[in-house]
C-alpha cells in the first residue's frame, strides 16, 4: 500500500520543489534583464520624448507598440534624469491614489474603469475629452481631465476628483505615455490606437 | 450532557482569532455589496466612499479574514500535534490586540482619509496603492512583526518539544517563504513592470503555493480529528499536494507574466504549468472522498465544509483557473469579470470553505460536544453556497460579454469599454450578482448567528457541565 512509506511521496515534494525553483531562478534572472527600464521589451523614459503608436505585426500576427520621431510631451524635451524623475512621480501619484483600484494595467488591477495600458493612445482624447476640455493636445486634454474629472463626465460612472495637482497630472499622463510604449504581447488585444498618432520614421518594438 | 475540556492557552487564542475572523468575513461581505452596487447605481454612497476604497476594504479584508482563521486554526489544531501548549503566548497575546488596533486604524483610514499627495509619505501613512496590499507602510510592519512572531509560537514550540511529525514539518517549511514573501508588500518600484513581476510572487505564492499548502496540512489535521483517518494517510495525500502544488505552481506563476513586458517564453511556460495546476487539486478530492468513505464523522458542519473544501478548490481555483489560463484565452478574459468570477470561487473553494469546518471543529471541542449537526448550518451551508456559486456564474457571464465585446470585437478602447459594460448580458450578469452576493450575505448571517449559538451553549455547560443538557448540539 502506498500510504505505508509516506517518506517516498516526501522526497517526491522536496525535489519538485528544488528543480522547480532553480527554473524559476534561472528565469527571473533573465525577466528581469527584458523589463528592466531600456531592457528588450521596455523603453528607457526618455521615451515620451517621442511619438508612440500600436499597429498590427503582420509577422508576429500581434499587436506592437511602435517608436516614432520627435514628440515631446508638453513641448518639452526630457533629458534622461529629467525624464525619470517625472516618471517616479506619476507612480507615485497612480499608488497615492490607489488607481488601480477601479483600473487596470497590464489587466491587472479592478474592472470598475477601463485599463490603462495604452491609454496615451486612446482615441477618445481626441475625439471627446479635448474639446471637452477646449484644449488643443491630447496630453493637455487628459491634466485638464485628470485634475478636475468631475467637471468632464462621460458616463454613468463619474471619476471622483482626487484632487491632483498640475504637475502630479502631468506627471500620471508621462506614465501612461511610457507606460503605452512597453511592448505587452499583443495585449490589449486589437487595441484601435488614435490614427492621428503622430508616427514618425516607425520601429516596432520586439 | 456536554463535558467542557479545558484549553490550552493557544486555543483560547484561537478562539479570539475565529471571533476576529468571522467578524471579519461580515465586514468583507458589506463592502463587496456596497462596491456590487455601485456597478448598477454607480451614484451610491459615491461621496463619501469612492468604488476604489469599498474595494480595496473587500479584497484587502478578504485577505485578512482568511489569515486570522489560519493563524487561529494553527493555534487551535498544534497543541495537539506537540502535545503541549505553544510558547511565547504572551508576544502571541500582544499581537493579537495589535492586529485589532491597526486593522481598526486602517480601516478608519481608508473610509476617511483615503489617498494623500503623490509622496512616500502616503505610501507610509494612508495607502501603499498596490492591490491586495493597499494598507500603509506602518501597517504592514505590524502585520510583519505579527506573523513573525507568529513562525515563532510554532518553530519555537517544534524546537522545545524536538519532536516533529510531519505535518508540522510541512507547516513549518511553508511558514518561512510566507513570511519572507511579505517583504514584497513593501517596495513602490517606479518600473510598473518589474513591479508587477515582484508583486505576483507575493500575490502568487501566497494564495497558490504556501496557502496552498497551509490549508493542505490545515485539511489534514481536520480529518484526523472529523473522521479518525490515519496519520499515514493524510501524510502520503500531503506530501503529494504538496509535491503536485509546487511541481505546477511555481512555474504556474507564468500566467500572471503574459502581458506586462515579459518574455515571450512565459506564454508557453505559464500556459503549460497552470493548466497543470488542477491536478493538486484533483488529488486533494480523490482524498477527501477515499477518507470519506472509511470513516464515522462526529461533526457534520466542519465534514461537509472539508468536503466543499475539496471540491470548491477544484471547481473554483481548478477548473475556472483552467478557463482562463491558456494565453490563447486569457489575452482576451485576463482584467475583465471573468477574472473576477474566477477570484471569487477560488478563494471561496480553496479557503473560505476550509476555514469555517476548522471554526466548527473548534466550537465543538471547545464545548466538548461528542457530535455537532443542527439544522441552521444546513441553512447556511445552503444559501451560502447558492449564493458564491450564483455570483461566480453571474461574473463569468459578465465577463465573457466584456471578453467578446470590449476585447476581441471592440479594440480595448475607452469606448470599447464602456460599451461592453451597457450590454445586456454584462447587465444583467451584474444584477444576478448583486442577488446572489444577498442571498450569500444571508447565508452569512446564519452562519455567524450558528457559531456564536454553539458558543454560548458551551459556555453555558461550562458554567453548569453537570447538569445541562445542550439541545441539537450533541444528538444529531
Amino acid at each position: 500500500m502506498y500510504t505505508r512509506d509516506p517518506i517516498f511521496w516526501r522526497a517526491g515534494a522536496v525535489s519538485s520543489l528544488t528543480v522547480m525553483v532553480a527554473i524559476l531562478i534561472a528565469l527571473t534572472v533573465n525577466t528581469i534583464g527584458v523589463i528592466s527600464t531600456g531592457g528588450a521589451n521596455v523603453p528607457p523614459y526618455t521615451v515620451i520624448n517621442q511619438a508612440i503608436g500600436y499597429v498590427d505585426d503582420d509577422s508576429q500576427h500581434e499587436y506592437v507598440p511602435t517608436i516614432g520621431g520627435s514628440d515631446p510631451l508638453f513641448g518639452h524635451v526630457y533629458d534622461e534624469h529629467q525624464a525619470e524623475a517625472l516618471i517616479r512621480e506619476g507612480k507615485l501619484v497612480i499608488q497615492s491614489r490607489a488607481c488601480l483600484d477601479c483600473h487596470s494595467v497590464f489587466g491587472t488591477g479592478a474592472y470598475f474603469a477601463p485599463d490603462l495600458t495604452k491609454a496615451w493612445l486612446d482615441p477618445v482624447w481626441r475625439q471627446m475629452w479635448e474639446p471637452m476640455t477646449q484644449t488643443h493636445t491630447r496630453a493637455d486634454a487628459m491634466v485638464a481631465f485628470l485634475m478636475e474629472p468631475d467637471k468632464y463626465p462621460t458616463w454613468t460612472r463619474e471619476m471622483p476628483n482626487l484632487h491632483l495637482s498640475r504637475d502630479e497630472a502631468k506627471a500620471v499622463v508621462a506614465y501612461l505615455k511610457w507606460t503605452s510604449s512597453i511592448n505587452t504581447n499583443g495585449f490589449p488585444y486589437g487595441f484601435q490606437a488614435d490614427p492621428d498618432t503622430p508616427k514618425g520614421k516607425q520601429a516596432a518594438l520586439r | 450532557m456536554t463535558r467542557v475540556p479545558s484549553l490550552y492557552s493557544s486555543q483560547s487564542l484561537a478562539l479570539r482569532y475565529f471571533t476576529l475572523s468571522v467578524a471579519l468575513f461580515g465586514v468583507m461581505i458589506v463592502f463587496g455589496l456596497i462596491a456590487a452596487t455601485k456597478y448598477i447605481h454607480p451614484g451610491f454612497l459615491a461621496q463619501p466612499l469612492p468604488f476604489s476604497m469599498a474595494k480595496i476594504m473587500h479584497i484587502d479584508v478578504l485577505v485578512l479574514w482568511l489569515l486570522t482563521a489560519f493563524m487561529g486554526s494553527l493555534f487551535w489544531l498544534l497543541p495537539s500535534e506537540f502535545k503541549r501548549d505553544l510558547v511565547g503566548m504572551r508576544a502571541a497575546n500582544v499581537v493579537f490586540w495589535l492586529f485589532c488596533i491597526t486593522i481598526a486604524a486602517v480601516a478608519a483610514t481608508f473610509l476617511f482619509v483615503q489617498y494623500g499627495p503623490g509622496t512616500d509619505k502616503t505610501l507610509w501613512l494612508v495607502n501603499q496603492g498596490r492591490k491586495y496590499v493597499e494598507e500603509p507602510r506602518w501597517a504592514a510592519i505590524v502585520v510583519a512583526i505579527g506573523i513573525a512572531v507568529f513562525v515563532y509560537n510554532i518553530v519555537g514550540t517544534a524546537i522545545a518539544v524536538k519532536r516533529i511529525t510531519g505535518v508540522t514539518w510541512v507547516i513549518i517549511l511553508n511558514l518561512i517563504p510566507l513570511f519572507g514573501l511579505y517583504m514584497l508588500a513593501f517596495p513602490a518600484m517606479t518600473n510598473m513592470a518589474v513591479d508587477q513581476y515582484w508583486w505576483w510572487w507575493l500575490v502568487h505564492f501566497w494564495v497558490e503555493a504556501t496557502w496552498e499548502v497551509l490549508i493542505g496540512s490545515i485539511v489534514a489535521l481536520v480529518l484526523m480529528r472529523v473522521m479518525n483517518t490515519s496519520r499515514n494517510v493524510v501524510e502520503t495525500w500531503l506530501y503529494i499536494e504538496v509535491a503536485l502544488v509546487l511541481a505546477t505552481g511555481v512555474l504556474g506563476i507564468g500566467h500572471h507574466y503574459f502581458w506586462m513586458g515579459a518574455p515571450k517564453y512565459w506564454l508557453g511556460i505559464g500556459g503549460f504549468f497552470s493548466a497543470l495546476e488542477p491536478l493538486p487539486l484533483l488529488g486533494m478530492v480523490i482524498h477527501a472522498v477515499y477518507d470519506a468513505g472509511e470513516h464515522k464523522m462526529t461533526n457534520q458542519p466542519a465534514f461537509y465544509w472539508t468536503m466543499l473544501e475539496a471540491f470548491g478548490n477544484f471547481i473554483g481555483a481548478g477548473v475556472w483557473g483552467f478557463m482562463i489560463t491558456l494565453p490563447q484565452i486569457n489575452l482576451f478574459a485576463h482584467g475583465t469579470q471573468w477574472t473576477a468570477s474566477h477570484g471569487h470561487l477560488a478563494f471561496w473553494g480553496a479557503y473560505g470553505c476550509g476555514v469555517i469546518a476548522v471554526i466548527y471543529l473548534a466550537v465543538q471541542e471547545a464545548g466538548g460536544y461528542a457530535q455537532i449537526g443542527g439544522r441552521a448550518w444546513k441553512w447556511a451551508f445552503g444559501l451560502l453556497n447558492v449564493g458564491m456559486y450564483g455570483m461566480g456564474g453571474s461574473l463569468l457571464i459578465a465577463g465573457m460579454a466584456q471578453a467578446f465585446y470590449e476585447r476581441a470585437i471592440g479594440g480595448s478602447t475607452f469606448n470599447a469599454f464602456v460599451a461592453a459594460q451597457q450590454t445586456p448580458w454584462f447587465v444583467e450578469g451584474i444584477w444576478m450578482r448583486w442577488v446572489f452576493g444577498l442571498l450569500f450575505a444571508a447565508g452569512y448571517a446564519i452562519l455567524a448567528s450558528n457559531l456564536i449559538a454553539i458558543s454560548r451553549r458551551s459556555r453555558v455547560a461550562a458554567a453548569a457541565p453537570a447538569t445541562l443538557a445542550v439541545e441539537g448540539a450533541g444528538t444529531r
